[in-house]
């Protein structure tokens, strides 16, 4: 497998020809997962605005469970083995350790993916993205997300792996950056919740295939470790790429390394507890079981979210500052480069994650508010507000210097490029607070008619929650072409845009 | 001064400045209120999702609901659904199954009960319309609530956790008369709404 090191005219960096290709690679697969989940995700969309309801009742359910499966998975994981690729070996300098495990488990990701995609869209998997037994999908279905979760597993062993490497070889001098750091929170993360998915996806699937039994409540609890400890790969990865984002544009600086070190430091301690607050109103668990894992453990991960939420900000006020911007109290940030897109992206991602997602997070997270936001649309409310507005904004303004500094490709459309984060956010933040609020009303999440119009007994929503709907489903058609102007600009950059100048080859580390 | 992708030299465990400190504390203290308020409320309040607990095969289920429906069966349902009148203060069991809640409930205001929950097959969602007050309904397992109706009316169960192709059909029926009253409610006056219904603590 080729080797060798290329300089980047713009960072300095020595990357490594294929800590680039498996980037790449990576990244494409991610874009078209983003792209199934985006055209799913507008057709349930059109389905739950009650004046279109576009899909069957079946053909809802099964678009729903693609929609889950193809973002908060396969989208957001893959991306994430780039930034792991990323953080590692080229902010280290670094080799990529194993290229060829590394390329297999890219393939076997993908297998998984193809296999799971697949009974989906063949209507052998209409589960939803929680797979709660004893409903049952197809056996490959079970195997596909195996599969993807052992080429996930050791793909974060090779990122690992990659920080050896690199200390071993002396590539860089003094401590891993922050960034780097940060991944590594998110790696180590990621370890604990594929774990669970092996605990809780292996037997399911023997199940399915006619071995041994799945107790639906011991699911739960497990899947859970599995399915908001994914979110929390994606908090410390999103915020990894925060402390990037702010470095890539405006120099912003790390004001202090231990505390913002520590705060990644309690997200691995006690974030994989508040998994825990999806059960609060199940029958199988005591309230000390309850109180215990959604308050101390989880106050100490929210902790950490607040001390993030202050040292980003505050790092890019003082890298304005060191760069001369010091006139008054703002101008650090009236003076900001609002048309970058990866700045644009990194400020509203910092705050709807955190004013919008981060605080209805904390709140479900009690026992008697949960009673009143329990499978309501309450809950996608939220996490619309954290995974899409937060981590999903943070990865495309990452993307603006993915595209130039991997890809080597200059991002086309650009005046497009500038607006698509304002769009997005704007509409992601209609969005999310208005399908909140519908879900104060209780109207149910995954549910195909709210009208209930052919139900056994009638019910009839309040005039406000069908506006809110309605405002959610405008605010949700603002996102998709935000979302839409995203792909088209990726896409477009890479297989027809123009390449940078500058390019330096790649030289073997022997020869140069 | 460096930003997050350069690698800091030396040492880097160094005091944090004072803005920082005074974030940090506030948040901490921030974080140590929450957590004081989560068993407060725990304690305090009085609307906790904690019941009683226990294992119970699908089928025994099944026949404890019937065993019920055919006790205090008062009437039928257009539909075919029981209509039970349980006698105060007794134990009342709710039977989730794909695509029906079973019985209809008539309860009485202001009278204390225990609400038992379970599905027979796959998961289901308890959530009361138009109180808005949500519970998992596991199969294998009886989750007995204590709720005491504090509001006459006709109220709806909605079914909110996704259980196959028919989930959207899924509505039941509870009606709570109020004895002093009784002749209003069967007039279909609407729904006057206020507190919701309480679900006590207890662990047994």
């Amino acid at each position: 497998m080729k080797g060798g090191f290329r300089v980047c005219p713009t960072t300095s960096l020595r990357v490594h020809r294929q800590a680039d290709g498996l980037i790449k690679a990576h990244a494409v697969v991610a874009t078209v997962s983003l792209l199934i989940g985006g055209i799913t995700g507008l057709l349930v969309l059109l389905t739950r605005w009650q004046a279109v309801h576009l899909l069957d009742a079946a053909l809802f359910y099964r678009v729903l469970t693609i929609h889950g499966m193809s973002m908060l998975i396969f989208f957001i994981i893959f991306f994430e083995m780039a930034v792991l690729y990323f953080a590692g070996p080229v902010l280290l300098n670094s080799r990529v350790p194993a290229p060829r495990l590394g390329w297999s488990m890219f393939w076997l990701m993908l297998l998984g993916t193809v296999m799971v995609e697949w009974t989906m869209w063949t209507g052998r998997a209409d589960v939803l993205f929680t797979s709660y037994v004893p409903l049952k999908a197809h056996p490959l279905f079970y195997l596909g997300v195996i599969l993807f979760a052992v080429g996930t597993l050791i793909t974060v062993a090779i990122f690992f792996g990659s920080l050896v490497v690199a200390k071993r070889e002396g590539t860089y001098e003094g401590s891993v950056p922050l960034v780097t750091y940060g991944a590594v929170a998110a790696a180590i993360i990621a370890v604990i919740t594929l774990l669970h998915g092996a605990a809780i996806y292996i037997p399911t699937f023997l199940w399915s295939i006619g071995i041994g039994s799945v107790d639906p409540q011991v699911y739960r609890m497990v899947w859970w470790g599995l399915g908001h400890s994914s979110q929390q790969i994606n908090v410390a990865a999103m915020v990894a790429v925060w402390y990037l984002l702010g470095a890539l544009t405006v120099g912003s600086v790390v004001i202090n390394e231990k505390i913002s070190r520590t705060a990644f430091v309690l997200y691995i301690l006690f974030i994989s507890m508040a998994s825990a607050h999806h059960l609060l109103v199940d029958p199988g668990m005591g309230p000390t079981w309850k109180v215990v894992n959604t308050s101390y453990f989880m106050y100490m991960a929210v902790f950490a979210s607040m001390i993030h939420g202050f040292t980003v900000p505050a790092g890019i006020e003082v890298g304005q500052r060191v760069r001369g911007l010091t006139k008054g109290l703002f101008e650090w940030l009236r003076r900001a480069p609002w048309g970058d897109p990866g700045f644009s992206a990194l400020v509203f991602s910092v705050i709807i994650f955190g004013f919008v997602g981060g605080i209805t997070g904390v709140t479900f997270g009690t026992e008697q508010i949960n009673i009143i936001a329990h499978n309501t649309l309450r809950i996608p409310g939220h996490f619309h507000a954290t995974v899409v507005a937060g981590t999903a904004l943070a990865f495309m303004g990452a993307t603006y210097y993915v595209l130039p500094l991997i890809f080597r490709k200059k991002v086309a459309f650009w005046s497009l490029a500038k607006i698509q984060p304002y769009l997005f956010a704007a509409g992601m933040l209609i969005f999310s607070v208005a399908m909140t609020f519908a879900g104060t009303f209780g109207v149910p999440r995954r549910h195909w008619d709210m009208s209930f119009s052919q139900a056994l007994f009638d019910v009839q929503f309040s005039p406000a929650a069908n506006l809110l709907v309605t405002v959610m489903a405008l605010g949700g058609l603002i996102a998709a072409l935000g979302g839409a102007i995203y792909i088209l600009v990726t896409v477009w950059s890479v297989f027809l845009g123009q390449p940078m100048e500058g390019d330096a080859a790649y030289v073997d580390a022997r020869s140069s | 001064m460096h930003t997050g992708v350069e690698s800091p030299r030396g040492v880097w465990w160094k005091p944090a400045h004072k803005a920082e400190k005074v974030w940090v504390v506030l948040a901490f203290a921030w974080c140590m209120v929450l957590f004081a308020m989560m068993p407060l409320w725990h304690w305090k309040g009085g609307q906790n999702p904690s019941g009683i607990r226990a294992r119970v095969e699908p089928e025994a289920y099944r026949a404890r609901t019937e065993e019920f429906i055919a006790s205090y069966q008062v009437g039928e349902e257009e539909n075919g659904i029981p209509i039970v009148e349980p006698p105060p203060g007794s134990d009342i069991y709710l039977m989730g199954q794909m695509w029906l809640w079973t019985p209809s409930l008539r309860l009485q205001k202001d009278t204390e009960y225990t609400l038992h929950l379970s599905s027979v097959d796959v998961n289901h969602g308890f959530s009361l319309y138009p109180f808005n007050i949500n519970f998992q309904v596991v199969p294998g397992y009886d989750y007995g609530l204590r709720v005491t109706p504090t509001e006459a009316g006709d109220f709806r169960i909605v079914c909110n956790e996704f259980c196959g192709v028919g989930h959207h059909v899924m509505v039941g029926r509870i009606e709570v008369i109020d004895p002093a009253a009784a002749a209003a409610v069967e007039g279909g006056k609407p729904l006057t709404l206020s507190a919701p219904a309480r679900g006590e603590e207890g662990d047994r």
